[in-house]
């Protein structure tokens, strides 16, 4: 698999240059957000506003008004917490076309608590007028900032920094479920860093002769839940999801709500933080600590079919991540 | 705009306008107007430079909210003229204002009396906290704060596009309490924005009473110097010192100029209520009755009829 040494600095710069009514704004987090290289080369057209988002946020709103799409830069958890008053009233409400890059979703900062962003999906995709995409890996992360800034109206990405594996060739559409894979037994939906944990289940999976249906969520708001339904149609044991996140307000109720208002009778395993706070540490340690890992959805997997597979971690580790276009063709479905 | 009347004749009757509309309303802004009338009179009437209303004199109904869908929508700034490259904008702040603001509208032929009629009326645009789709209002305000923010990013990318037409924001001094006005004014010094300044009005009161008692603020001239905006201090009541504090120089910063208003200025009677003066609704019919006796002398105008009100 290989790895990309930070998709997002290249992926803004290129574009960026090309889009003079694009501003890239930072609140202290520049080199964090990979964007120093930018503000070093291109100083006219970055605005450094310092730690005060709640300014940063209605200040990107009155560059909006003034016809300019303002890429807020700052980690995830930053964008919504504290200026969530300033998100609704200076950004949302007026649909603005305010581009909020939010690093660090959920537990892939050691940071802890007040650097976790682990209930922003759910926070976003309430808010009326807001787009909201993640990216999955290098791919996406290089394609999110052109999709991003085709929205008429404020969008807010899950941005992945630093290595980051490319385990896609074709670029991020929003609106377009990646389908990986498509099997019988369970559906597997994931989004971000959950999809390389669920490549590497489905493998195992596979192997112990469970049939597994995988989607990749990029776009999480609009939310697709007609495309979702028919797949969750065409598994005979059930959905789970995994998300680098909440189970509430996320993707696994997102899933809940397509298939309780399709009355389509499907269980649903809902894998991700269960409505708690993590703590810092490494992302493999707090993926394995609050069961997002591949491990996680083997042992969802099996309680869904009734089957023991007899995985275990070792078996995991020994699953090869290749990139997307040599498993299955995701696009061509 | 040409301007057909005087300044002070403009915010004598915004005071008549929204003393008659409490009165028939049963309560209203009342304080604001007192605290107001001369600065927004000063700021439609003549610092201002704004186009001729875009809007309908009768405002339209509330068409909507922002959405993908709406494609018809568009804010209240129309009343304030169209956007171009010269002429100002202007962002009314402390939007619980608006009464206030919808009568200086009124009185520089930007709307119709009868649209106060339709102010907080289901269904109307002329809401009573103002909205981006009320008149005269381009961004929403009412959560305090959040205007010169706003105003600082319009004005810097104004500035960046070459365009002549300065930012005005008007806020009200309780908006000092909030941190994000720090730093609005910080970051405004910080990247040398200098086509925003902002007429505040420092009437020392807020929803819970005079501010003294609410919370503290200390001296605010020499908070906003230091946070590195250029301030000049007036009496609210004098035009000649609003348009001499208007004509400070502020290269390179932001200019914040303080109004120090009375809230009850014109209105002598309402000094009885001091310091509940956000909103004033009356207690009974007979201390309705009396204070429209009371003030509508002092104003120098007949009583409002109250008749089926």
């Amino acid at each position: 698999m290989e790895m990309v040494n930070r998709p997002y600095a290249k992926a803004f710069e290129d574009y960026a240059v090309q889009h003079p009514e694009v501003l890239c704004l930072s609140a202290d987090l520049t080199s964090s957000c990979e964007i120093d290289g930018f503000r070093d080369r291109h100083p006219g057209q970055f605005l450094s506003l310092g730690m005060a988002e709640q300014n940063m946020l209605s200040f990107a709103g009155g560059l909006g008004l003034a016809g300019f799409r303002p890429f807020l830069h700052s980690f995830g958890v930053f964008l919504y917490r504290r200026p969530y008053d300033q998100l609704m009233a200076s950004i949302a409400y007026p649909r603005r076309q305010v581009r909020l890059m939010g690093f660090l979703p959920g537990i892939t900062t050691p940071g802890g608590m007040t650097h976790q962003a682990i209930e922003d999906i759910s926070v976003m995709r309430t808010i009326p007028n807001m787009t909201v995409l993640e990216a999955g890996d290098a791919t996406e992360v290089e394609s999110i900032v052109a999709a991003a800034d085709s929205v008429d109206g404020p969008v807010y990405c899950r941005i992945l920094r630093g290595a980051v594996p490319r385990l896609f060739d074709t670029p991020l559409e929003i609106g377009r479920i990646r389908v990986l894979a498509e099997g019988t037994d369970v559906l597997i939906i994931t989004a971000g860093i959950t999809t390389e944990e669920a490549i590497r289940a489905r493998a195992a999976l596979n192997r112990a002769g469970v049939s597994v249906r995988h989607l990749h969520l990029n776009t999480l708001k609009p939310f697709d839940a007609a495309t979702i339904l028919g797949h969750a149609e065409a598994v005979k044991h059930g959905v789970i999801t995994l998300e680098n996140h909440l189970v509430t307000g996320g993707i696994g109720s997102m899933v809940g709500e397509a298939l309780a208002e399709a009355g389509l009778p499907r269980r649903l395993i809902r894998l991700g933080l269960q409505d708690t706070y993590a703590h810092g540490g490494s992302r493999h340690y707090l993926m394995r600590y609050y069961g997002m890992d591949a491990l996680s959805l083997v042992r969802a997997a099996e309680r869904l079919t009734g089957q023991q597979t007899g995985i275990d971690e070792e078996a995991l580790g020994a699953v090869r991540v290749e990139a997307v276009h040599s498993v299955v063709k995701a696009e061509a479905l | 705009m040409q301007n057909s009347r005087t300044t002070e004749d403009v915010a004598h009757g915004i005071r008549c306008r929204v003393f008659e509309h409490t009165m028939r309303n049963n309560g209203g802004y009342l304080s604001q107007a007192c605290s107001a009338a001369e600065q927004l009179a000063f700021l439609y009437n003549e610092a201002l430079n704004l186009g001729p209303s875009t809007m309908p004199l009768v405002p339209p109904p509330f068409g909507g909210v922002p959405s993908a869908g709406n494609h018809d929508y568009r804010t209240g700034a129309g009343y304030n003229g169209p956007f171009d490259m010269v002429h100002d904008r202007l962002f009314i702040a402390p939007a619980h204002y608006a009464l206030v603001a919808y009568a200086c509208l009124i009185e520089v032929g930007r709307m119709a009396p009868e649209g106060l009629e339709m102010f907080n009326q289901d269904g109307s645009s002329v809401e009573m906290i103002g909205a981006e789709h009320s008149p005269g209002m381009e961004v929403h305000n009412g959560t305090l704060g959040i205007g010169l923010s706003t105003g600082a990013g319009l004005a810097w990318g104004r500035k960046r596009k070459g365009e002549t037409g300065e930012v005005c924001v008007y806020m009200s001094d309780g908006e000092v309490q909030e941190g994000q006005t720090w730093e609005a004014v910080q970051a405004a010094a910080h990247h040398g924005i200098d086509n925003l300044w902002a007429l505040m009005d420092v009437n020392r009161q807020q929803c819970d009473g005079a501010m003294d008692s609410v919370m503290t603020v200390g001296d605010i001239a020499t908070k906003f110097r230091n946070f590195g905006a250029v301030v000049a201090e007036v009496d609210a009541h004098d035009l000649t010192a609003l348009r001499e504090a208007k004509a400070t120089p502020h290269a390179g910063q932001p200019l914040i100029i303080l109004a120090h208003s009375s809230p009850t200025k014109g209105m002598d009677f309402l000094m009885r209520r001091f310091p509940r003066l956000h909103y004033v609704r009356f207690k009974s019919d007979e201390e309705r009755c009396e204070m429209n006796i009371a003030i509508a002398a002092g104003l120098g105008i007949e009583p409002v009829d109250l008749g089926e009100h």
